[in-house]
């Protein structure tokens, strides 16, 4: 079955302040879609709310993957159902092995995959050599002592590791110097599937031409303003985002 | 990679534990009907202490022994510094408790009920994976001991100090109460006027024994206090790891437990204590630990407190010759309505000494966990050097941690340092791992363990899944946490 999100109308607000004022976005398998916008339009929040992130509260809309409402579900939840945010800046998490980690993780998102340890670990060290991790980083912890590069080379890890359907990436090319960037989008194309559905969060230009988007809308004061093609990024790149109305 | 297969293999099955771990407290917080055949019944006297010397048949210089620090205990008044006391109930405690039988070597002849007991606990198991001898306590006096011929051969002695002042007289009275004299304080001065059990090591000069010793004992019978005695010499040259740790059953009652620990690392040898204490809800705890490390020794003690009323726990090393070493970690979890008063102490007596010392401490909900520690450095310990590290993490809004350092340094070429941070579970740590698909609470346990991760390392690996058990039974009862 080809995976559907559907963001319709939402709402959603930090601390009491209204930062989504009705986002309209769907997300199919297939589709790789760019989300722009300047500064403060709310690209981040879609993101975390999105994830379920609870200091964000949802104050009207709807999420919806594959028919089942993820509105009201835990994060756990969202992410068993096939929901997968590369965060903008991940957090270290102290102790925690990577490896057991990413296991644990398989494990809560994959229950009905026997696959062994021996062949979990083995095909992790295959992404971690294409994304440019070295093995060693298997045993330390959680995003502790890694620079802004590395974070983001394991979050794109994570997502080939846990197999999502719809992915939505915050800014995953900041941090990354060119070189870094051409292995992560490799690796970005060849998750990418009838399968898979990518929303592409950023406020430049640089990764679209790494990965050509068909579809991209400009977010702009917490609502979706303009829905175009890849020449709105080119011409965002040109003219920056003044000419965007609200 | 291969070991960190296997490494990630145990880890992999630690955490399949905890998720599998639907035991509940009452599981392995059981009674049984085993009831002593002797007991001195409630409170203290000298007729009491009288009597336990000569069930033991003692000789007199013992018997002498409890009746002196039986006046010792009873001079010195309740400590007040620490923790709130006065919930002890001297006079409902039962001082002294003898099971069916003297000791056993034999695991058939161990009675049937004391038996079901062990196997609940899994200790003749885990005897066969990890022990190369063992003594396990039941009540106030060894039943079961053994050890591997092989280090009786060379000269190893281990068993309960009881059998030891019978067989080694001499060998016990040259350690017993050396580092722990009676009048150290209200609660060793007591152990040395009631003690039973415990255990007696004894490693010859040169004999390194590599597999660790243990001891699995618990605690039974309502309102019973527990006096045990363990003395590990360590000779010259030797080396030597004891394991000592216990679950207890549930009480209605307050429970007094007030162990001595003496522990002798001579000249160049190497000697490791760890100790995981799992006591119930209702004891206090309040041992006396200490280790006279000699010239160029080392000392480790590792340990886990958990569970119990309140512990007062401040393993100790005096480092008495040049370039003696002391580790030292420790975990402590207060969980609801406990204190852990834990800390440590490193005295430094000669040159080139080294202390190091990390505690980690885990509060939730009203639960509270202090650091109390003494760093001393006699002049004349020049170039000694101390590092301590404390570490709290707290989980709930309630709950709370204090750190006590005190340092009396007197030798102006010593060198210490102090590190001490507080944590809480922070809610983008949790989002984090949970936006990969871990539930709250194993979210929140993975994080916790992240915390102990370099202390757990240290801990044999049974005792790390008991304490995972332990902390996620500590945090599911709470619900949400953070």
């Amino acid at each position: 079955m080809v995976p559907e999100l559907k963001i319709k109308d939402l709402k959603a607000s930090v601390e009491g302040k209204q930062i989504l004022k009705g986002v309209n976005l769907t997300v199919k398998g297939g589709e790789m879609h760019a989300l722009m916008g300047p500064n403060g339009a709310g690209k981040s929040t879609l993101g975390n709310v999105l994830i379920g992130h609870p200091n964000y509260e949802i104050t009207g809309g709807s999420i919806v993957l594959d028919g089942i409402d993820l509105t009201n579900k835990t994060p756990e939840e969202r992410a068993r159902a096939g929901l997968f945010l590369a965060f903008q800046s991940p957090v270290a998490v102290v102790g925690v092995k990577l490896s057991t980690f990413l296991r644990t993780a398989y494990r809560q998102t994959h229950p009905e995959d026997k696959v062994t340890l021996t062949e979990f670990y083995d095909r992790m060290k295959v992404h971690m050599k294409k994304v440019g991790l070295d093995e060693s980083f298997m045993s330390r912890s959680v995003n502790d002592g890694f620079s802004g590069g590395e974070r983001k080379r394991f979050e794109i890890l994570q997502m080939v590791m846990l197999r999502p359907k719809i992915i939505i990436l915050d800014e995953i090319d900041s941090g990354l110097d060119v070189d870094a960037l051409k292995l992560v989008a490799d690796e970005i194309r060849d998750y990418y599937s009838e399968n898979v559905g990518f929303l592409i969060i950023t406020h430049y230009q640089r990764i679209l031409k790494n990965i050509e988007p068909q579809f991209v809308h400009v977010l702009k004061d917490g609502k979706i303003v303009v829905d175009g093609d890849n020449s709105v990024s080119l011409r965002i790149e040109e003219e920056g985002y003044d000419w965007i109305k609200n | 990679m291969e070991v960190e297969y296997s490494k990630d293999a145990e880890m992999e099955k630690l955490l399949e534990d905890l998720k599998n771990s639907n035991v509940k407290k009452e599981d392995w917080e059981f009674h049984d009907n085993y009831k002593p055949v002797y007991s001195t019944g409630k409170g203290l006297n000298r007729k009491v202490v009288e009597e336990i010397s000569e069930i033991k048949k003692e000789p007199d210089w013992m018997r002498r022994f409890r009746l002196k620090a039986l006046e010792i205990f009873e001079s010195k008044p309740v400590p007040t510094w620490g923790p709130d006391l006065s919930g002890i109930d001297w006079e409902n405690t039962n001082y002294y408790n003898r099971p069916d039988e003297v000791n056993s070597t034999k695991w058939e002849d161990v009675p049937d009920e004391i038996k079901e007991t062990f196997n609940k606990l899994g200790v003749p198991e885990m005897e066969q994976k990890y022990l190369a001898g063992s003594v396990a306590q039941y009540d106030s006096e060894g039943v079961y001991h053994s050890l591997k011929k092989v280090w009786e051969d060379k000269g190893v002695v281990f068993m309960d100090l009881d059998s030891a002042l019978r067989e080694h007289p001499d060998l016990v009275k040259d350690y017993f109460c050396k580092a722990v004299p009676a009048t150290d304080n209200k609660f060793a001065a007591l152990n040395g006027a009631v003690w039973s059990g415990g255990s007696f090591l004894y490693v010859p000069k040169g004999v390194q024994i590599d597999m660790p010793l243990q001891t699995y004992f618990r605690m039974n019978g309502e309102a019973t206090g527990q006096f045990e005695h363990t003395i590990v010499v360590a000779d010259e040259g030797s080396k030597v790891h004891y394991i000592e740790g216990c679950t207890a059953p549930r009480y209605d009652r307050n429970s007094l437990h007030s162990a001595i620990v003496e522990i002798y690392a001579k000249k160049n040898a190497h000697a490791r204590y760890t100790s995981v204490q799992n006591w119930s809800k209702s004891v206090y705890n309040m041992p006396t630990k200490r280790a006279w490390v000699d010239e160029n020794a080392k000392m480790e003690w590792v340990g886990g407190s958990l569970g119990s009323k309140v512990t007062m726990l401040y393993p100790s090393s005096y480092l008495r010759g040049p370039y003696a070493t002391t580790h030292n970690l420790n975990v402590s979890l207060a969980g609801p309505g406990t204190v852990k008063d834990t800390g440590a102490k490193a005295l430094h007596l000669a040159p080139h000494t080294s202390s190091r010392i990390i505690a980690k401490s885990i509060s939730i909900e009203d639960g509270k966990a202090i650091y109390r520690g003494l760093l001393r450095m006699n002049k004349g310990a020049e170039h000694s050097k101390s590092h301590v590290q404390c570490d709290a993490l707290l989980i709930n809004d309630n709950s709370t941690s204090f750190t006590y350092p005190h340092d009396e340094i007197y030798e102006p070429t010593a060198t210490f340092g102090h590190e001490a941070t507080v944590g809480r579970i922070g809610t983008e740590e949790l989002t984090y791992l949970r936006s990969r698909g871990l539930s709250e609470d194993e979210a929140s346990s993975m994080i916790v363990l992240g915390f102990l991760d370099d202390v757990m390392k240290e801990i044999p690996m049974e005792f790390a899944v008991e304490m995972n058990r332990l902390i996620k039974l500590e945090m599911g009862k709470l619900g949400a946490v953070g």
